[in-house]
């Protein structure tokens, strides 16, 4: 397991330079003129002179590639534009946003994933397998952008229950939560029906059901604890997917997190702000992904040794 | 065998839009971009089945309009992508080695980023217009054909009759073309029919962030977008775009399952 460890986590060097590489090119080879954008078309030469200077743009582009690698081994990923603030700092202070929100997200995922996966399952070929396959089907072909002003109409304006967007308590976090999490469940549950079935098919649960173990007990006990490998999976796998739903519904809710950063961003050609948070983005993703692995080899060891 | 099936109504739905889409000018019951400012925001009523928008546009002519956008978007950005994947993932499967390593390392470092964060980066820098939408999404997309492909003619590769056409003296793009690609059509359609959903979502995520198609172009994402200020007063802007969405995008699943099981019956 130390060597597989080892040999993951080097690898994540390659790929971390890789992305950094493409993010630097894709901000430094766009079309258009950050010190136009930052002063307007009427400055005076001599001041996007000076600004130009300031942010090195003068330089030729390896010199810049170089300046931008140390930052980055440094953690120093320059200012916004507008708000004149360092970068990383900005980013440090939405990433706990976007976190509650994600986290939030994927438990309200498990929490409906589970219970529709294992009943359809169990109940395979029933009435009840086909509503909960539908419900999930459902739940992946609703896309966040049509799923969150519905439940704004309802739950916020129609009823009252819960704010309409920001940030604050339980309950500003409960509808974007919803929002995140409904499309994930309805992939989870899918998996989880497929894991189980799967599962409930091996010799050993014949086994433990003729040892005469309770229906219950075979199911919760011996069947979910083994499906739980590809859920892990799909639950990594799925992450990324889970953050980029939250530039939109980061976005519709208000939720001040790195989405919303990220589109602010891009819209206000905030140049050195995209660059950061497409990076954090992104590794997050990578670093996300490189601990399923291994979560997954150290579940199932055979996965090692390909 | 299970009955019960869900891709006869998964097909009936995608046939459905599509022929909405194809039909629209006929279908339409007014222009889809006339404008009674006087009548903005009415509900639904006879002439106007799904109301008015803002400006007093009739909604259902332009979620009809609105399909049009969707399925030209999404038959344009997943052909470019599958053809993209296809060349790059069977020259990287067939040839292996350095080529193999190159494309793949590429790949992973594409994949390290999720596709629409990708796709708005690149919706930004291009500037917003339909066009660009669909640059931008075929170039995200064919990433995951890519893989598909090389990962399926890993497999085929090593059959025996590719061996033997090889021993015939078959040539490479000759191997390629008439017997591994072939081969692979199965799971490669079956990936398609979820992109085309998946592009669908992802224009009318552009389009709803504003990065997308322009107005007056109606488009299902901008729609609902410019809905968002009226769901007080006037929910059906937000309702019949966002059904729209939905029933299309669940016909593309359930036909995309259906095959699936056509191909794998184990699967589902």
């Amino acid at each position: 397991m130390g060597r597989y460890l080892l040999r993951r986590l080097l690898l994540l060097l390659p790929v971390m330079w890789g992305v950094s590489t493409l993010v630097f090119l894709l901000i430094h080879l766009t079309p258009g003129d950050p010190v136009e954008v930052m002063l307007g078309e009427a400055a005076l030469p001599a001041a996007r002179e000076a600004l130009r200077q300031s942010l090195r743009l003068d330089r030729p582009l390896p010199e810049q590639y170089l300046f931008f690698l140390h930052g980055l081994v440094t953690g120093d990923l320059g200012t916004s534009l507008f708000s004149r603030e360092p970068v990383f700092a900005r980013l440090l202070q939405a990433l706990p946003a976007t976190a509650e929100l994600a986290v939030t997200g994927l438990g309200v995922a498990l929490m409906i994933a589970v219970p529709l996966g294992t009943v359809a399952a169990v109940r395979r070929g029933s009435g009840l397998d086909h509503g909960s396959r539908f419900v999930a089907l459902l739940g992946v072909s609703v896309p966040n952008f049509v799923l969150a002003p519905l439940l704004i109409l309802a739950f916020a304006i129609e009823l009252n229950w819960l704010p309409v967007s920001g940030r604050g308590g339980l309950g500003h976090l409960v509808l974007p939560a919803l929002t995140l999490g409904m499309a994930f469940a309805g992939i989870l549950s899918r998996m989880v029906r497929a894991s189980l079935l799967e599962v409930l098919g091996q010799d050993y649960i014949r086994a433990a059901r003729a040892k005469g173990l309770s229906e219950r007990r075979v199911i919760l006990r011996h069947g979910l604890m083994a499906s739980v490998i590809p859920v892990i999976t799909i639950v990594g796998l799925q992450f990324g997917a889970l953050l980029s739903g939250a530039i939109i519904t980061e976005t519709i809710f208000a939720w001040p997190g790195l989405g919303r950063l990220t589109l602010q961003a891009i819209q206000a050609r905030d140049y050195p702000l995209v660059q950061g948070c497409v990076l954090v983005i992104s590794f997050g993703y990578v670093l996300v992904n490189t601990a399923t692995d291994l979560l997954y080899a150290y579940v199932d060891p055979r996965i090692r040794y390909e | 065998m299970r009955k019960n099936r869900p891709w006869p109504s998964g097909l009936l739905l995608v046939t459905g839009v599509m022929l909405c889409a194809l039909l629209a000018p006929i279908l339409a019951p007014h222009s889809p971009t006339e404008q009674v400012l006087a009548e903005g925001l009415t509900g639904p009523s006879l002439t106007h089945p799904f109301g008015q928008d803002r400006l007093g546009r009739d909604l259902l002519s332009r979620t009809l309009y609105g399909a049009r956008i969707s399925f030209w978007v999404a038959t344009v950005a997943v052909s470019i992508s599958l053809g993209i994947g296809l060349v790059v993932g069977a020259a990287a499967g067939h040839f292996g080695g350095w080529v193999d390593e190159l494309v793949m390392r590429f790949v992973d470092i594409l994949q390290a980023f999720p596709g629409i964060l990708l796709a708005i980066a690149f919706a930004a820098i291009l500037g917003p217009s339909i066009t660009n939408v669909v640059i931008a999404l075929s170039l995200i997309g064919w990433v995951g054909y890519a893989r598909l492909t090389r990962g399926q003619i890993l497999v085929v590769r090593e059959m025996e009759f590719v061996t033997a056409v090889r021993a015939l003296g078959g040539k490479d793009l000759r191997v390629i073309l008439r017997h591994l690609l072939p081969n692979i059509v199965g799971p490669v359609l079956v990936e398609a029919s979820f992109g085309f959903a998946s592009v669908i979502v992802a224009e009318a995520s552009l389009s709803f962030l504003g990065l997308g198609t322009q107005p007056p172009t109606p488009s299902w994402g901008a729609m609902l977008d410019e809905a968002r200020q009226y769901l007080l007063v006037a929910p059906h802007l937000t309702l019949f775009p966002g059904l729209a969405i939905v029933v299309t995008v669940m016909g593309l699943n359930f036909l995309g399952d259906g095959l699936r099981d056509l191909w794998d019956p184990r699967g589902g």
